[in-house]
């Protein structure tokens, strides 16, 4: 029997109000994978992260992580059990210093752990720590994103969901970015990765799924998907 | 000479009073974006809770403590109660929802108090200070050191301890807040229960001087959201400033015009703010970038 996934979604519905965004999605994430969720605007790759990190209730269907169904869980407890996302468009807290931004992502973890892994998240994005006494509005939009995803691995992360972490930066800061998807997952980090930017994270994923109006409409290795011709028409601008 | 000090130490008096108010509502609209009119409530319920308390025989600093208690209590109810589940209703739906359960707490307050004025003996005597020739109240001084003990504290406990920090960060960011792990609904119980107990402490500390009585709130309230409209809404800073302002203000107009005009003032101010102030004082635009 092959060991359980340590993300396991079956049969997930949610939405906002009336309207369904995510209509019945199955995805499973193994631990060590990097998965991508592909997909186009008002596909549901947001409110399925959101329902993952328990922001939004869960209409129907049953989320599991490590074996534990969690769909009832608040956000909070599913951040203490290693499930980190880094939101669409960053979400920093605008008017606290770098510091502070990084110092809360640690906010379930204790004091000590926060020095170690603020050692280590300065040491992967130097810039970091240069201008960590400044608000964290006032970054420009490629180190928001470093504190961003810095801030989500102050909590330790055992599974990684990164929202869009490319959009609107430089084609170089977007290189950057993935490298350092791929680098944590080195680290041990298991990610899901949302990107509008499907060729790229098609390429550094094991597995993707392309997901379409709510609904999963592709799956494979990212290597299948990204030789798919139905999936390059539609998604890839090839 | 003395006349300009009695008026400035009246108006630093009370303007602490609508400081602790403003700083209430400033605690709960920065964590919450609720404008909660339940705000002067809490100062009266400071006030009778220690007034009934202190003639049932408890000593004045362990009543006074069971006045706070009794506040915070009363401000996690009002948010676990009315606010919680309103989630996601407009600000207009939540202001009712505080103004209605203002006149529940005051109706409640004149059944199980009474409808009468109650006074407390001042904490350290009533023989007035000479300062410049003018009669200082020490209760006065308690009030002003009181106040300035809570402000301290309260930027303290915002700008240095984690969990003030989590407050801040739910203010600014309620999604990210959740998504680090912040419990944001305990976190705004937190920030109900301590506007509450800030409230509450300010009734207790001018009730020597001021009397009380269940329906002290209403002006309070008013008087509280002027001050924190003028200093800017959502800048603690500005809360404290305006409180201050607006005491000097209407004890100055009281004295040097007419003290008619007292509670006039207050109201002048909100239109004057409106009309021409609408960041007020220390009011400034979000940092931030897309």
């Amino acid at each position: 029997m092959p060991p359980e996934p340590l993300l396991q979604v079956r049969n997930l519905r949610c939405g906002y109000g009336r309207i369904e965004a995510v209509k019945g999605v199955d995805l499973e994430v193994a631990a060590g994978e990097i998965v991508a969720l592909v997909g186009g605007n008002g596909a549901g790759k947001t409110t399925l992260l959101r329902a993952i990190s328990g922001v939004l209730p869960v209409g129907s269907g049953t989320i599991r992580f490590a074996g534990e169904p969690i769909e009832r869980r608040r956000p909070d407890e599913r951040v203490a059990l290693g499930i980190v996302q880094v939101p669409e468009g960053r979400q920093l807290f605008g008017p606290l210093s770098v510091l502070d931004n990084l110092r809360l992502g640690a906010f379930r973890r204790g004091r000590a752990r926060t020095r170690v892994n603020l050692e280590r998240v300065f040491a992967l994005f130097p810039q970091l720590a240069e201008r960590q006494d400044t608000p964290a509005g006032t970054l420009s939009g490629g180190q928001q994103q470093m504190c961003a995803i810095g801030r989500a691995l102050m909590a330790e992360p055992a599974l990684l969901l990164l929202d869009e972490p490319s959009m609107g930066l430089a084609p170089f800061l977007v290189e950057q970015i993935l490298e350092t998807v791929v680098r944590l997952r080195a680290e041990g980090v298991t990610v899901l990765l949302v990107e509008q930017n499907a060729v790229a994270a098609l390429s550094l994923a094991d597995r993707g799924y392309v997901l379409e109006t709510g609904r999963i409409a592709y799956a494979g290795t990212g290597r299948d998907l990204l030789g798919d011709p139905v999936v390059q028409e539609a998604y890839l601008g090839v | 000479m003395a006349e300009f000090v009695q008026l400035l130490f009246a108006g630093l008096t009370t303007g602490a009073v609508y400081a602790l108010v403003a700083l209430g509502f400033t605690l709960i609209f920065q964590a919450s974006e609720v404008v909660n009119f339940a705000q002067g409530e809490f100062v009266m319920l400071g006030g009778m809770v220690t007034v009934f308390a202190y003639n049932a025989g408890v000593p004045l600093p362990l009543a006074a403590l069971l006045a706070v208690v009794v506040a915070a209590a009363t401000g996690t109810l009002l948010h676990s109660l009315a606010i919680a589940p309103a989630k996601g209703a407009t600000v207009v739906t939540l202001i009712i929802v505080t103004i209605g359960a203002s006149i529940l707490i005051r109706g409640l307050a004149q059944i199980i108090f009474d409808k009468q004025f109650h006074a407390l003996p001042a904490f350290s005597g009533d023989e007035p200070l000479r300062v410049f020739g003018a009669a200082i109240l020490p209760q006065s001084l308690w009030v002003l050191g009181g106040s300035g003990t809570i402000v301290l504290g309260l930027w303290l406990f915002m700008e240095r301890t984690l969990l003030g920090k989590a407050v801040r960060a739910t203010a600014a960011n309620r999604l990210a807040a959740e998504l680090v792990g912040i419990d944001t609904r305990l976190v705004l119980t937190l920030a109900f229960a301590v506007s509450a107990a800030i409230g509450a402490v300010g009734g207790i500390l001018v009730t020597p001087i001021t009397l009380t009585s269940y329906a002290v709130g209403t002006l309070l309230a008013l008087k509280g959201f002027a001050a924190a409209m003028l200093g800017g809404i959502g800048n603690p800073v500005g809360a404290v400033v305006g409180g201050l302002v607006l005491g000097l203000l209407e004890a100055f107009a009281a004295g040097w015009i007419s003290s008619t005009y007292k509670d006039g003032v207050a109201f002048l101010v909100i239109l004057l703010v409106l009309f021409a102030l609408p960041q007020g004082l220390l009011g400034r635009a979000a940092v931030g970038r897309v």
